[in-house]
Parts: structure tokens; C-alpha cells; sequence
């Protein structure tokens, strides 16, 4: 179909989508509709479900291009890619979108290469200007908003997790599963070890719809628990400003901002985090921000949609209880 | 071993960026450039497995305008041995898939087993270059490492790259294109005697004609830059911490709908 909006399916390494895939299947169904196509998921798994593909029909995908293979997992670039083109070739389709996620930042950034087309990363919006997609990415981290198109298609984009909305879910619906010939090359890099980090119980700091994140005023890597606890109740994620990183309070992975990671929850709540220029890029766009400092100058104030200017140490407890209760109703 | 660093420079990271007067890029005036972060872990990195090897070459290479030797004389300075400059009006607001053809190009032409990226330079925010330019040299590529160990025969490296939970410790053969994230190293500071020294290092400039280039027309086109939208203006809670936080959660709950 010409108007194909494919969607690469993010899976949890055990047959299930993941819920960002819901979100990029929603907007690449708004997008192609008004093209007079559809969202189409191609899965590239060592073993798919049978939830899995229903699951991904529920969001929207019209088909599901299934390749399946013991190749392709785990994720390689050089396995994935030479696969994926050679299927997008032989359908001709209008869009390739990703999610930003570890395997599809490089996966899709990789296919525009091979294709010979144009990427726009990290997408946090698009429209449609005379039938040509349009894509606002954030650049700068965030300091300044980029809107790009492409020369032509198929248009490649990478879509940024927790801003894009799920469609209504189509409830029993049937998934149309096409198993494509596809040539799968072995690749040559081979896994030697996977490391799990020891699991903190918590989301995943990208795709979290709540981060709660400290700063410099934490005074130490022993007090991050205290946010950790407010982290369990509401079912948030950690992160921590740069300054919080470089003393070694926190692994770098859980950094916010420029030199860090750039994020979009519905709720951000900063303790003891001034709001240095570098921070408030990689968290400004969070839906509501709420601040909570000694400092009533601090920078973050000027972002925050709630303050409260006092010792985060009776304040982080507070609302952990506060929280609770209200929870627990 | 010789070992290649494409390092990208940036506007520091401290820099309020600014539209210029043409929406389609910054206003340049005024601004402190830097090496892009990233790329200095990279380039350590390289610096290290040079000096455990006890021999090899570090080179530095840029895209970039007249003012991009600067951030060269900064990688000369940290250690590298000789750097590349490719400058070309063809490569003016070059996209992401021009500039790797360039680097590719001079991959090719320099033949090392290892090319170290930093995982994005920090003012588009891309992030496509390393799988880009593997892609096209049909290299192996490893993204956002957080170690590395080059195998005793030099013939393949041990690589762990960042996924979401955990790390994935991979065995590639070189050639191969490594991206590096924040975490790999400390990336040294530059000694005096590592500054003056990189006044007399080679900065080669290469052309788009050295490398068999011709112009190919950016695929991916800015139309604007444009100013985030304000943020509504904030409340600051009063009263007693205790207080403070029941107006807060109800606030959330009740007006914000955000819990």
C-alpha cells in the first residue's frame, strides 16, 4: 500500500510490545489516515506471541510484517538492517517510524543511511503541510525547537516515548500477519555477556510517566533514598541532575539534561536542583514540573508549575506520606 | 593500532542558544565553542588504547567550518597525533547523511580498524552519525559503550553497550565503528607541555574533490528553528512544609490531574 506508515515493534525480549510501540502506532495511524493509508507494525523478534500480535492490531496495525528468526535477536544493526531495507524496498512505503529506545536509535539512523534518505530523531510532533510530513525535534536538548522535512520518502523518524498519544484500543481485533521472505544475514559481532543492572523495582527513566529527580542539595548518594521511597509510591523513576552525577552519587545512565538524558513526563518533581541551564533543557518539556528547594532564586522556579521553597528533607518525606494516603483511598 | 575520533564542534554547553536572523540556524555571535562532550570520551578512550598498546595513532577528524580547527587544536592538544580537516562549501548545512558520506569516505582512504564516535554531538542532537557512517563502510557498529577491551591478536574488541537494564557485552571483529557514552572515562585535561606541542601537529584540510565527493543535496531539510513555548506561570506554595504539601498533592490530583 502506498500510504504504509510502518512502525518498528519495541518488544521486551519476551514476545510483548512494548507500550511506546502503542505510541508510535497512534500517531502513525493519525498521519497516514489523512493520507488515505495505515499503520502498519513490522516486528523483527526471535519469537513472536500470539498476545503480542493482537496486542499490536489492538493499537491500530492494520498488518503485521513478522520476521522471526533466531538471527535477530539479540538486536544487531548489521542483522536488522540489511533485513528491514530489503523489505521496506519491496513495499515502497510513505514513513519508517522508530522509537527512541537504545536498539531503534541506531537501528532507524542506520536504515536512512542504507536507503539513502533522511532521519529526523527524536520527533516530538508532526503535521502534515501539502501531503509532506513535517517533524519537530527538540535540538540544543531542548533549548530550541527544529522543524524538518523531508527531500523524499520513505520519511524516517525516531519518536520520543511518553508524547504521543495511543489510539482507542481496538478491542478483539484481529491481526492480519504477513511472513515476508526476507534474507537475514548472520552478522559477525557476537554476545558475549548480557549484565543486568540490579533492579531498582522502578521504570525506566525515558519511558517513566513520573521522575523524581535530585540534585546537588541531596548532600550525598545515601540520601537518594529518601526519593527512592517517594519513586515506589507513585511508581516513578529516579534520575538526578549533572551535578548529582559527577560527585558520584548516581550512574550517569540516570542523568537529566544536556549531557544526559532528555525527558517528557507528565509529572517531574526536582529536589534540591537549582535548575542550571544544562537541566532545565533535558526536563522543560515535562507536562507539570514541580520544584522544591531552599533557594527561593533557583532557576527551576522559573519553569516550575508548583514550588515550595524550604528543606527538602522535611519535604520529601511529607509528601511520600502524603502521597501514600491519597493512593491508598 | 591507528585508531579514527570524528569529534563534532558545538556551542558550549552553558551557551543560551539563540535563532539567528536566517530561522534556520543560531545566531552564532558571541558563543564559546567546545568539542562536543561526547566526543572527549571518545577520544580519551582512543588515547588510552594507544598508550596500552604502547604504539599506534590517534586521528582526529572534523566537518565543519574555518572555526572548527579550533576544536582540532583542542584534540592535539589531549593527545592525538594528527588531525583532518574537511571543509568544503559542499558540506555547508550539510544533514546528517552528507557528513557521513564525508567521513566515510575518509575512512576509507585512512583504513583504521577502529573508529570512536561519541554517541551525539549536543547541538542537533542526531545522534545518527556512528550508525551512519558504519552502515555505509558495512562495518559492525556498537552504540553508547560504556567498556571496551581490544583483544591481544588486535583482531576483534570486547564491547559493552547500554540498552535499556542492562549492558550487552558484545565480541566484534574490527573493522569496526564504536559510539561512546558519558561513564566510559574521565577524559584527561590538557598539559601545557600537550598545548604547546599541538601547535606544531599536522592539521590536514580535505576537500570534497580529495575524497571522490560530489555534492549530494541534504534528505533531511530544516525549516525553521523555532523558541519553545512559554510555560505557564508557576505558583509558589506557601506555609508551613506540612501544609505546603496537602495544597501541593491536592493541586496535582485536583487541577493538574498529574497523579
Amino acid at each position: 500500500m502506498a500510504s504504509a506508515f510502518w512502525c518498528i515493534v519495541e518488544d521486551d525480549r519476551a514476545g510483548r510490545p512494548k507500550k511506546v510501540t502503542g505510541e508510535v502506532l497512534g500517531e502513525a495511524a493519525r498521519l497516514a489516515r489523512q493520507l488515505g493509508g495505515q499503520a502498519e507494525a513490522v516486528w523483527l523478534t526471535d519469537k513472536a506471541t500470539d498476545e503480542g500480535l493482537k496486542q499490536l492490531a489492538e493499537w491500530g496495525a492494520a498488518r503485521v510484517w513478522l520476521l522471526e528468526n533466531p538471527a535477530l535477536a539479540p538486536y544487531r544493526g548489521e542483522v536488522w538492517t540489511p533485513a528491514l531495507a530489503e523489505l521496506a524496498t519491496q513495499h515502497g512505503v510513505q514513513a519508517i517510524f522508530g522509537a527512541v529506545t537504545a536498539r531503534q536509535r541506531e537501528l532507524l539512523a542506520r536504515l536512512a543511511a542504507r536507503i539513502g534518505v533522511g532521519l529526523s530523531a527524536d520527533s516530538v510532533a508532526f503535521s502534515l503541510q501539502d501531503g509532506k510530513l513535517v517533524a519537530t525535534r527538540p535540538v540544543y536538548a531542548g533549548k530550541l525547537l527544529s522543524k524538518v522535512t523531508w527531500s523524499k520518502p520513505p520519511w524516517l523518524a525516531t519518536l520520543r516515548p511518553n508524547v504521543f498519544r495511543l489510539e482507542d484500543p481496538k478491542t478483539g481485533a484481529t491481526p492480519q500477519v504477513e511472513r515476508p521472505a526476507v534474507a537475514i544475514p548472520q552478522g559477525t559481532m557476537t554476545l558475549a555477556e548480557r549484565k543486568e543492572e540490579a533492579s531498582t523495582g522502578l521504570p525506566e527513566l525515558a519511558e517513566a510517566d513520573i521522575v523524581v529527580s535530585g540534585g546537588r542539595g541531596m548532600k550525598g548518594p545515601e540520601n537518594f533514598a529518601i526519593l527512592e521511597e517517594l519513586a515506589k509510591v507513585v511508581g516513578a523513576a529516579v534520575g538526578a541532575s549533572r551535578a548529582a552525577v559527577d560527585a558520584g552519587w548516581r550512574p550517569h545512565r540516570f542523568q537529566i539534561g544536556q549531557t544526559g538524558r532528555t525527558i517528557s513526563p507528565k509529572l517531574y518533581l526536582g529536589f534540591g536542583i537549582s535548575g542550571a541551564i544544562q537541566h532545565l533543557a533535558g526536563m522543560r518539556t515535562s507536562k507539570i514540573i514541580v520544584a522544591v528547594n531552599k533557594d527561593p532564586e533557583a532557576p527551576i522556579f522559573k519553569v516550575a508549575d508548583f514550588g515550595i521553597v524550604g528543606d527538602l528533607f522535611e519535604v520529601a518525606p511529607l509528601l511520600t506520606q502524603e502521597f501514600k494516603r491519597l493512593l491508598e483511598k | 593500532m591507528k585508531i579514527l575520533v570524528p569529534v563534532k564542534q558545538v556551542p558550549d554547553t552553558a551557551t543560551q542558544v539563540k535563532i539567528g536572523a536566517d530561522p534556520k540556524g543560531i545566531d552564532t555571535a558571541g558563543i564559546t565553542w567546545i568539542v562536543s562532550p561526547y566526543d572527549e570520551y571518545a577520544l580519551e578512550e582512543a588515547l588510552r588504547i594507544k598508550e596500552k598498546q604502547g604504539q599506534g595513532e590517534v586521528v582526529a577528524v572534523t566537518v565543519g567550518p574555518e572555526r572548527a580547527k579550533e576544536a582540532l587544536r583542542s584534540c592535539l592538544a589531549m593527545g592525538a597525533d594528527r588531525a583532518l580537516h574537511l571543509s568544503d562549501p559542499a558540506w555547508e548545512n550539510a544533514d546528517s547523511l552528507t557528513v557521513a558520506r564525508a567521513l566515510a569516505a575518509v575512512i576509507k582512504q585512512e583504513a583504521p580498524p577502529l573508529v570512536l564516535f561519541g554517541r551525539q554531538a549536543i547541538d542537533d542532537d542526531m545522534g545518527a552519525m556512528p550508525a551512519q557512517v558504519a552502515d555505509l563502510l558495512g562495518w559492525p557498529c556498537a552504540s553508547w559503550i560504556m567498556e571496551e577491551t581490544i583483544s591481544e591478536d588486535g583482531k576483534s574488541v570486547r564491547a559493552g553497550r547500554q540498552v535499556e537494564g542492562a549492558l550487552e557485552i558484545f565480541t566484534i571483529p574490527l573493522p569496526c565503528v564504536l559510539s561512546a557514552q558519558k561513564g566510559l572515562n574521565e577524559p584527561r585535561y590538557p598539559t601545557l607541555k600537550g598545548i604547546m606541542g599541538a601547535k606544531k601537529k599536522e592539521i590536514k584540510d580535505v576537500k570534497a574533490a580529495d575524497l571522490g565527493l560530489a555534492a549530494d543535496g541534504a534528505q533531511l531539510l530544516v525549516v525553521a528553528l523555532e523558541a519553545l513555548p512559554p510555560r505557564p506561570p508557576g505558583r509558589i506554595i506557601p506555609g508551613e512544609p506540612a501544609e505546603a504539601v496537602k495544597e501541593l498533592v491536592r493541586s496535582l490530583r485536583e487541577d493538574a490531574k498529574a497523579i
